[in-house]
C-alpha cells in the first residue's frame, strides 16, 4: 500500500515537472516570437531609413526653394485635372507609405488642393508601377495590367468623391 | 552599401552645394529640417511599437490557414488580411500564387493588394497632417473601393480569358 502510494506520488511530481517545463519553453517560444517581432520592426523601419531620410531632407529643401505660387500654377483647382496629375505623381513613385504621408502632408501645406494630395496618396499605395514586371511575373500580366489601371483611375475617384463628402460635411 | 543609400547621399550632395552658393538658403533648409524632425521623430516609436506588435500577431501562415477554412467570409477575410499584412508588397506575391492554386479569384486577390494600401501602424503619422474625419472617411472609402475593384476585376479577367 505504502509502496503503490508512493510510485502515486512520484508519477505526480513528475507529471507536474513535465507541465512546468512545457509552460516554460512556451514562455521560452513566446519570448522569442516577441523579439523576432521586434527585430522584424526594426528592421522593417532600417530598410526604409535611407529613403525617409533622404525625402525629409529633400522635402525640407525643396519648401524652402520653391515658392507657393508654384504650385498653384501646377494645382490649378480643377478637381479632375489636379486629381489626374496628384494620381499620375503617386503611381510613378515608390516607397514606403510614410514617404507619401511626409510628402503630401508638407504639400498640403504649400496650398495644394485635397482633391489632388489624396489622388496622390491612394495612387502611391495601390498602383505599382515599378512593382509592374514582379506582379506580373508572379500574378500573371494581365491581372497586373489591369489591376494597376483600375487602380489608377479609382484613385481619381476616391478622391473626388472624398472632397465633397468632406464639403458636405 | 544599400543602393538607397545613394539617394541620401545624393540629397546630402545638394544640400553642401547649396551651402556653398547660398549659405542663407540652407539654413532655412536645415531650420525647416529641424521642424519636421522634432514633429516625425517620436511618432515613429509609436509606428515601431505599432508595428511590432502587428508583426507578433500576425503571422502569414496562420491568416492563410485561416482564410482556407472559413470560405463563406472570404471578402471580409480578404479585405482584414491585406489591412493586416506588413511587409513589402513582393513577399506576398507568391503567398498569393498559393492562394491562387488554391482556388483563390482574381478579384479578392485585387481586393487583398488594394487593402495592403491601409497600413494601421503607419496612421499616427498620418494624424500627424491630416483630420480623423478626413481619414476614417479615407480608410472608408478605399476599403469600400477594394470590394467594388475586385468583382470588376473578376469580370474583366472572364471576358478577357
Amino acid at each position: 500500500m505504502e509502496r503503490a502510494n508512493k510510485a502515486e506520488t512520484k508519477q505526480k511530481s513528475y507529471k507536474n515537472l513535465n507541465w512546468q517545463m512545457e509552460i516554460k519553453k512556451k514562455e521560452q517560444n513566446k519570448f522569442k516570437e516577441f523579439k523576432q517581432a521586434l527585430f522584424q520592426a526594426a528592421r522593417g523601419l532600417w530598410n526604409a531609413s535611407p529613403l525617409i531620410i533622404g525625402t525629409i531632407l529633400l522635402v525640407s529643401l525643396i519648401s524652402t526653394l520653391i515658392p507657393k505660387v508654384w504650385y498653384s500654377k501646377i494645382f490649378t483647382g480643377n478637381s479632375f485635372i489636379d486629381s489626374f496629375l496628384g494620381s499620375l505623381a503617386g503611381s510613378v513613385s515608390a516607397g514606403s507609405p510614410i514617404i507619401s504621408y511626409i510628402i503630401a502632408g508638407e504639400l498640403s501645406k504649400q496650398g495644394v488642393g485635397l482633391v489632388a494630395i489624396t489622388a496622390f496618396i491612394v495612387a502611391w499605395v495601390t498602383v505599382g508601377v515599378v512593382q509592374l514586371p514582379a506582379e506580373s511575373a508572379i500574378l500573371g500580366k494581365k491581372f497586373a495590367i489591369t489591376r494597376n489601371l483600375l487602380s489608377f483611375l479609382f484613385s481619381i475617384i476616391i478622391a473626388i468623391v472624398l472632397v465633397s463628402i468632406l464639403n458636405i460635411i | 552599401m544599400r543602393k538607397a543609400w545613394w539617394f541620401t547621399i545624393g540629397v546630402g550632395i545638394v544640400y553642401l552645394v547649396i551651402f556653398i552658393i547660398n549659405s542663407n538658403t540652407f539654413i532655412k533648409s536645415l531650420k525647416f529640417l529641424l521642424s519636421l524632425l522634432a514633429k516625425i521623430v517620436p511618432i515613429f516609436f509609436l509606428v515601431f511599437i505599432l508595428m511590432a506588435i502587428v508583426n507578433f500577431f500576425i503571422k502569414p501562415q496562420k491568416l492563410k490557414q485561416f482564410f482556407e477554412k472559413k470560405k463563406k467570409l472570404k471578402w471580409v477575410l480578404t479585405i482584414l488580411l491585406g489591412i493586416l499584412s506588413t511587409g513589402p508588397i513582393y513577399m506576398w506575391y507568391p503567398l498569393l500564387a498559393d492562394l491562387k492554386e488554391k482556388g483563390m479569384g482574381y478579384g479578392l486577390m485585387a481586393c487583398f493588394l488594394y487593402n495592403r494600401a491601409i497600413k494601421i501602424p503607419l496612421l499616427p503619422l498620418m494624424f500627424l497632417y491630416f483630420s480623423w474625419r478626413y481619414i476614417v472617411l479615407l480608410l472608408l472609402l478605399m476599403i469600400i473601393v477594394s470590394v467594388f475593384q475586385g468583382i470588376l476585376v473578376d469580370k474583366i479577367m472572364e471576358v478577357v480569358k
